[in-house]
């Protein structure tokens, strides 16, 4: 059947996105990678506010003896949470402050995973290597006593190592044996998380006196500058250095060119004469350099200055869901960690403002990564044409030119 | 009794595929619809097989229009379709592929296997298809397959047989088979449409020809009132030359000397067994056979994608058995690989991304680690223009491109420079033939400039048409050697394995 026309159209069986390229969005077109993500949160935001609806118990009670009342409670109960979230997040300039400081260490995060996405790997090790990222640039941190210009670069460049040299593991035990990404970074995050905490108990690390996993604190010459008294500091311009030069790196650089091309269609790379088990290493180094910035801007972006039980908490696992939002474009990323970082920031002012649990934050982005994570739902409820049955440019070359 | 499509139009979004259609057979009769990739035929015959619906138009049999909304409606009215890739279950006997999707069955649903076996045994003496009903078909040539589709579609009972592309997949002596096979139908009655881009098969086996161009039924023929050329013209809609027009060969030094290679398969069976061959500057040399004896890891093994197991790989003085294959391509060495979409293309990737797939590493596409898209854009609109490729623009993506198109991105790619040796893998399987004839002038032109240019193709006329001398390649081993001017029956025999000893060396 190789003459068939559209819906075929030019894109036959391998041409067509398998399922991994259009859940990550590589690839994909600049109008399909906007619009199925917008959508995705416009959606989250609707279901939110049923939820808000049935789960005010008071409210609903109402419903039966005086509906108009009830339409009225429920409605102003919506807009009031949302004001909350909304002004929470961009309604001042120290809800602006919290939005980007909640960012920094999802954009970090985020450019991590996506940048395995482009190359086909799927890095769930995120977390493992934010913490031994972290851990290293930590012992610099404490260590050293340097000018503050020289010390926190010592310190980011000591995270870049040792964040990429975690993920490398997983990604030389791929090129040599095949052994699967997805296994070997699930596990070494089981490793990176145990051996911190008795990295954290051994005198190595820790807080002389203590019996818990506390590390000592980092020098003041290494903690991340804040802007004045606000929380933002100098990570979130570390993390918009980070997504130039991922976009860099992926659109611009012979290395990004292939790391796409191994993505996409790994014996055509090696057809192409690319060394296909290096990329795969290089690849993780990439990704695992980048968590190892977000691991450090965990310690050295916030107070008390020290390393504890997995500090990366779960922004080595929101950080997929970040990925896929963004579609796997460093431009994406920033929104997506902008986005889910705005989210974290209202989500306190709703909480307090509005009473809506903080909780509700967690369901709407879980909702984002449902819709995200099945594209085929966003375009059955909004009625979109499928990319097969269009053609047209890609954002393979960058939104830059 | 006939079967008819009557003003049928398919729309699609963007492309009108099928334009007030016609095309009837009578039962009795063989009708083949002639046209090339992309001219429509596909998609008039899942219209037929109910799995599109038209947008305007109707199908009819015996004068009667019919709903066609899916496979079942279709063969319950008696038409049968078999496919260009089977739709058999590997694993199952012929006689539980028979009754996959209409198992006959005794009461409280037990399988009546024996029932089946029957059917199959019967329908195969009928029509002389010899086919064994327990035998596993994985186990069965492509040839037997296939019998074993027409024995499905005979089950069913159609009256109406359509046949997609049906001898692509066969080698020589069973497209004499596969034709028996249909004159036995015919003679039992049935109707058969025969879908083909192939013109020689139209002409022997056709009572009437009909040519689709572009969505439209432009001509009806007798065979006995045309010949190939004309033919052609009407499928491509301008004069096409047929014959490769080459002079003499001129073969100067030896420029590859494959020596004792022996080559295991991903199943580690010896796919290439201790071959020898050399290919002189300035000559063609192809290599026939049927595919799956070995040329997919000879070539792999040459371009450096596989490791050999024994013998040598010689370029001129140098041994490049064991190179790298971006060593190998740095050699001037042109690689146009068997399958352009799996290997030759990335085809989420742009025109121009493909094109500089080979040097995307050097200047001036690269400084450094530093890409240069602007010089990656002017070779891409460079190599469009010289190598003819029909693209809206270099930054759509190279999916959207047809086949012809796509082939003709990759030998633009590799033969944009001084290749010394092309080798080039079923160059031209299907693509159109004015990009078979573009493809085909242009490896010429290549060997005219003194390169050495081995080509494997599972296409006898292919390889007698471009080949000075010609290798055939049976169970791994160089099965036989031939002259370009051999005839095609010689060669096919050998493509068996029918060569006897003294010939083989």
């Amino acid at each position: 059947m190789n003459d068939a026309p559209p819906p075929d159209g030019g894109w036959d069986d391998q041409g067509y996105p398998g399922w991994f390229q259009r859940v990550s969005g590589v690839g994909s077109s600049v109008g399909q990678a906007v619009l199925v993500p917008a959508l995705a949160v416009l959606t989250a935001l609707i279901i939110g506010a049923f939820i808000i609806a049935i789960t005010d118990v008071d409210t609903l009670r109402i419903w039966g003896s005086d509906p108009g009342e009830a339409f009225g409670l429920t409605m102003s109960g919506i807009f009031d949470a949302y004001k909350a979230l909304f002004v929470g997040s961009v309604g001042s300039p120290r809800a602006i402050s919290e939005t980007l400081y909640a960012a920094t260490p999802l954009i970090l995060a985020g450019l991590a995973v996506a940048v395995g996405f482009q190359a086909g790997l799927f890095n769930i090790g995120v977390n493992g290597q934010m913490l031994i990222g972290g851990m290293a640039g930590l012992w610099v941190g404490f260590t050293f006593s340097l000018p503050m210009i020289i010390h926190i670069p010592l310190v980011v460049i000591a995270a870049i190592v040792f964040g990429g040299m975690w993920a490398a593991i997983a990604g030389f035990l791929k090129a040599r044996t095949g052994a699967h990404e997805v296994i070997t970074t699930i596990m070494l995050n089981f490793i990176a998380l145990y051996l911190i905490d008795y990295l954290l108990k051994s005198s190595w690390f820790q807080e002389p006196g203590r019996n818990d996993p506390i590390s000592k604190p980092a020098n003041p010459s290494a903690h991340f500058p804040t802007l004045g008294d606000y929380r933002l500091n100098i990570g979130f311009v570390i993390a918009l250095g980070a997504v130039w030069f991922v976009w860099w790196l992926m659109y611009r650089s012979t290395i990004g060119f292939e790391f796409r091309a191994v993505g996409f269609n790994p014996s055509g790379a090696k057809y192409a004469g690319m060394n296909v088990a290096w990329i795969y290493v290089a690849v993780m180094a990439v990704s695992g350099a980048l968590a190892g910035i977000g691991g450090a801007n965990q310690i050295l972006g916030l107070e008390p200055y020290r390393g504890i039980s997995n500090f990366a908490g779960t922004v080595g696992f929101d950080a997929i869901a970040l990925a896929l939002l963004g579609r796997s474009h460093p431009v994406g990323v920033l929104i997506a960690g902008l986005l889910f970082g705005a989210l974290r920031a209202g989500g306190r002012e709703m909480q307090g403002a509005a009473g809506i649990p903080i909780d509700l934050v967690l369901v709407l982005q879980a909702l984002i990564i449902v819709m995200i994570a099945a594209p085929e739902l966003v375009r059955a409820i909004y009625r979109i044409k499928t990319p097969e049955e269009e053609t047209g440019t890609t954002i393979s070359t960058g939104w830059g030119g | 009794m006939a079967l008819e499509l009557r003003g049928i139009t398919k729309q699609f979004p963007g492309v009108l595929a099928n334009d007030d259609v016609n095309l009837s057979v009578a039962e009795g009769e063989t009708v083949a619809l002639l046209g090339e990739n992309g001219a429509g035929k596909t998609t008039l015959m899942n219209i037929l097989y109910g799995l599109y619906t038209p947008t305007s138009g109707e199908v009819l049999i015996d004068g009667a229009p019919l709903t066609l909304n899916s496979p079942g409606d279709a063969i319950a009215a008696g038409i049968g379709m078999v496919h260009q890739h089977f739709m058999l279950v590997p694993v199952f006997t012929v006689a539980e592929n028979v009754i996959l999707g209409d198992e006959p069955t005794k009461r409280i649903g037990w399988l009546d296997k024996r029932r089946a076996r029957k059917t199959v045994t019967e329908i195969s003496s009928r029509y002389k298809l010899q086919v064994d009903p327990d035998a596993v078909v994985e186990d069965l040539p492509v040839g037997v397959q296939q019998r074993v589709e027409i024995i499905k579609v005979l089950e069913r009972e159609a009256r109406y047989v359509v046949f997609d592309e049906p001898t692509s997949v066969l080698t020589p002596t069973e497209v004499e088979g596969f034709f028996r096979i249909v004159e036995g139908l015919k003679a039992d009655g049935k109707g058969i449409i025969f879908i083909s881009h192939k013109l020689g098969e139209a002409l022997e086996i056709a009572d009437r020809i009909v040519i689709m161009r572009r969505g439209k039924t432009v001509a009806e023929v007798r065979p006995e009132d045309v010949d190939e050329t004309q033919l052609a013209e009407l499928m491509v809609g301008r004069p096409v030359d047929l014959v490769v027009h080459r002079e003499e060969s001129n073969p100067g030094d030896v420029v590859l000397a494959v020596e004792g290679l022996t080559v295991l398969d991903d199943r580690l069976q010896r796919a290439v067994d201790d071959v020898s061959f050399t290919v002189r500057s300035g000559e063609i040399v192809g290599i026939a056979g049927v595919q799956g004896n070995g040329q997919t890891e000879l070539v792999e093994t040459l371009t450096g994608l596989r490791p050999s197991l024994g013998g040598t790989v010689m370029l001129g003085d140098a041994d490049i058995t064991t190179e790298s294959p971006r060593a190998i391509h740095n050699r001037a060495i042109a690689h146009v690989p068997e399958d352009r979409q799996e290997s030759g293309l990335i085809l989420p990737f742009s025109v121009t991304e493909n094109i500089i797939l080979d040097s995307y590493h050097q200047e001036p596409i690269s400084h450094g680690v530093r890409m240069d898209w602007d010089a990656a854009r002017k070779r891409a609109e460079r190599l469009v223009e010289e190598y003819d490729v029909r693209t809206p623009g270099i930054d759509v993506l190279v999916s959207t491109l047809s086949g012809g198109n796509q082939q003709k991105v990759i030998v633009a790619r590799e033969f944009d420079r001084d290749v010394t040796l092309v080798i080039a893998s079923q160059p031209t399987r299907g693509i159109d033939v004015g990009s078979i004839e573009y493809i085909h002038s242009r490896i010429v032109e290549e060997r005219d400039q003194g390169a050495a240019v081995l080509i494997v193709s599972s296409e006898l006329d292919e390889i007698t048409a471009l080949s000075d001398r010609i290798l055939v390649m049976f169970e791994g081993r160089i099965a036989g050697e031939f002259d370009g001017s051999a005839s095609t029956t010689e060669i096919g025999l050998a493509m068996l394995g029918s060569q006897s000893e003294e010939e083989a060396s």
